[in-house]
């Protein structure tokens, strides 16, 4: 991996501050549906990001409404970093009337049209061609726009993921591969699932990608690299992209708890990625290369954040479910 | 308005250029989309007019394909995509039962998904167990799916033009040997209501109700049950799904007697779902108990010789009505034609596929 250029002169106060706002809010919802799963309130399967926060918040702040975005499962960090209604989301993963899916959905279905969030996928790679056709539509349109396609290190084993990228490659799409390998598809490591001397990266550039390799826990290199990538594919035509961060989740696969006693990963690699976590990592960017920016703004955020989530987590318990009438409606949208 | 004959492939292909004309936002794609034959002559000249932007030829990947034209479609196009065989899309159902069909529902109405899934269903020549299977009852299980399955020309572009500017996901399944067949179809731009059959023959002794290819034989059964003084409702279901109960209902109101033909096989077909409701619900309207004839529950067999007596023919609608009607019918039968060879639709067809 290049060496990150940290102290980059498109990384003004406000990007900062943005940085820390994003990861800061997916570490903190995530948090809170942890502290408030037990209660049997949420009865859906919930996968969660934290650990993940870095690449999310990078793109948070190099895209925009009218970009897409479609993602996975694991899919609460993305929904609220495209800009995703953090109330609709919490309401959404406690079923009700005002979730973003009508509580159709849960967790696993999100969407939020208004920000060009077009929806995720419980299917392992079943959102990838999805991705590949709304950017298949931004290049009939002739928009200067991008699609962002979230996947896995598991995604990859999948034929959709082959399929999709080889048809992106052929009609150069304007698409974006955001690969978060994190090492494990459920509770199996790579080791069992893709070849020794093979990389993520170096597959898919052999399809046809341009591609990257970055830490993902890193955010400011992550954002480096992904504002140059988007530039490039919406000023100058070059797409598509893959670019694989390396990054680790710190829960278990689904649900809320931490799961290093079952033995399929070991305590010690726990430890070792949890000593990288993107927000003490990013703190301490800040220190050592950003003297200049006032860390008091950090409490703010937090303050803002933990305000904002409350809210959302107080609204969605009071809001009511839907009528059960509803569970027959909405089947086409031309009823015949 | 002028009215010509012409094929069940040109009809197709009136339906897409009509389609692509008054609305730039469709698009049709498909293997062989754009090649010297293509796909049977249905997507002939349509590059041409319309540019490989919106017309083109794809990557052997139906799984994607299907992905990437629902993706298109939540961005405001409308998809055709289109497969030689019905088999090959077997390869594309998660994006077809976990996608298309489930997106309107499980985003509570905020997406729509108007992709039109064209699929061709061979028979005969060989085409055997991989290139010939009916799975319409497949597709009409899962609910957000719509299904439709025409039998002449005229219903073909019709149909086709409905499902294209529908908002929903519509399979569009294609007999092989009705692509040669020829009728009359209007000029210009006509839509046929999806999910409403049609009365072809009007008679009070017995309803048939039938899909696709099966409804040829059966208009062939009913001019020989003519000639002893027969007469029998024949309902094209046009759709398979939603099936338009009314019209059999009403049919059966008169005639008490209700046979079902279905190219699939039996377990779980189309027409075990129509007997099973009318049964269910409408029991006081029969006098008879109700019958089917479908294919098998084999798959279908290659050779020449196996498929000898295979597939359901008029002589055994004809067989079948008699027995219903309880009527001494082997005279008649013995007048109807052998049909030699029995695995092609007529001798214009010299395969491959």
């Amino acid at each position: 991996m290049k060496e990150p250029k940290k102290k980059s002169k498109f990384l003004d106060n406000q990007k900062l501050k943005d940085l820390f706002y994003m990861m800061k809010k997916i570490r903190l919802v995530e948090e809170r549906i942890a502290l408030e799963y037990p209660k049997n309130e949420i009865r859906c399967p919930t996968h969660l990001s934290i650990g993940q926060e870095g690449v999310p918040a990078a793109l948070s702040i190099v895209l925009n409404n009218a970009d897409y975005a479609v993602s996975t499962h694991r899919g609460h960090a993305h929904y609220l970093s495209k800009g995703g209604n953090l109330n609709k989301m919490i309401a959404e993963i406690y079923g009700k009337k005002s979730g973003c899916s009508g509580g159709k959905g849960g967790s696993m279905h999100l969407i939020d049209k208004d920000v060009g969030f077009m929806g995720t996928s419980a299917i392992v790679g079943n959102s990838i061609p999805v991705g590949v056709g709304l950017g298949l539509a931004l290049k009939l349109n002739k928009t200067k726009n991008v699609s962002c396609i979230f996947l896995g290190d598991g995604a990859i084993e999948e034929g959709s993921f082959y399929e999709s990228l080889n048809f992106a490659v052929l009609k150069e799409l304007p698409v974006i591969f955001i690969c978060e390998n994190n090492l494990y598809s459920v509770y199996s490591p790579l080791s069992v699932r893709q070849p020794k001397n093979r990389n993520i990266m170096d597959l898919a550039n052999s399809i046809g990608a341009h591609t990257y390799y970055a830490d993902g826990n890193d955010v400011i290199n992550s954002y480096t690299c992904l504002d140059s990538i988007i530039s490039k594919i919406k000023s100058e035509d070059i797409c598509p992209w893959f670019i694989e961060f390396e990054t680790y989740r710190w829960r278990e696969h689904c649900g809320y708890q931490f799961d290093n006693d079952l033995g399929y990963r070991s305590v010690e690699e726990y430890e070792k990625w949890k000593k990288r976590d993107p927000i003490t990592l990013f703190e301490n960017n800040l220190k050592e290369y950003f003297a200049d920016f006032d860390l008091s703004q950090l409490d703010q955020i937090t303050d803002k954040v933990t305000s904002e989530i409350d809210v959302a987590f107080e609204k969605a318990k009071k809001d009511t479910y839907p009528e059960k009438t509803e569970a027959f409606k909405n089947i086409y949208s031309n009823e015949i | 308005m002028k009215i010509n004959n012409i094929t069940f492939v040109e009809a197709i292909n009136s339906a897409l250029q009509i389609s692509m004309e008054i609305d730039n936002k469709v698009i049709c794609y498909g293997l062989g989309a754009t090649d010297p034959k293509g796909i049977f002559g249905t997507t002939i000249g349509l590059e041409e007019k319309f540019g490989n932007e919106r017309v083109f030829d794809t990557p052997t990947s139906e799984n994607a394909m299907t992905g990437i034209g629902i993706g298109a479609a939540i961005a405001g196009y409308k998809t055709i995509m289109t497969h030689q065989r019905l088999d090959f899309f077997l390869l594309a159902m998660d994006q077809l039962v976990n996608g298309a069909a489930k997106m309107h529902y499980m985003f509570d109405g905020q997406l729509t998904v108007p992709i039109t899934i064209r699929l061709i269903i061979g028979r005969g020549w060989g085409q055997g167990p991989t290139h010939s299977q009916n799975l319409q009852s497949w597709f009409a299980h899962i609910p957000g799916l719509k299904v439709v399955m025409p039998s002449t020309p005229s219903d073909a572009k019709g149909l086709l033009l409905s499902s294209i500017f529908d908002p929903d996901p519509v399979l569009f399944l294609e007999h092989r040997w009705l692509h040669n067949s020829i009728g009359e179809v209007r000029d210009g731009d006509y839509r046929i209501p999806l999910g409403k059959a049609n009365l072809i023959t009007k008679g009070n002794d017995l309803t048939i109700v039938s899909m696709s290819y099966m409804t040829v034989e059966a208009l062939i059964a009913q001019k020989y049950l003519e000639k002893i003084g027969i007469a029998i409702d024949i309902i094209d279901l046009r759709s398979v799904k939603p099936i338009d109960f009314s019209c059999i209902i009403n049919s059966l109101r008169v005639t008490g007697k209700i046979l079902v033909l279905d190219t699939g096989v039996s377990t779980c077909s189309i027409a075990s779902e129509i007997i099973s409701q009318i049964a269910i619900n409408h029991s006081n309207l029969l006098d008879r108990p109700p019958s089917r004839i479908t294919m098998p529950d084999v798959p279908e067999p290659t050779s020449y010789g196996l498929t000898k007596d295979f597939y359901p023919r008029a002589n055994q609608i004809v067989e079948r009505v008699c027995e219903m009607l309880r009527i001494e019918g082997s005279k008649l039968i013995d007048e109807m034609p052998v049909i030699s060879p029995h695995d092609v639709p007529g001798d214009w067809f010299k395969g491959p596929f």
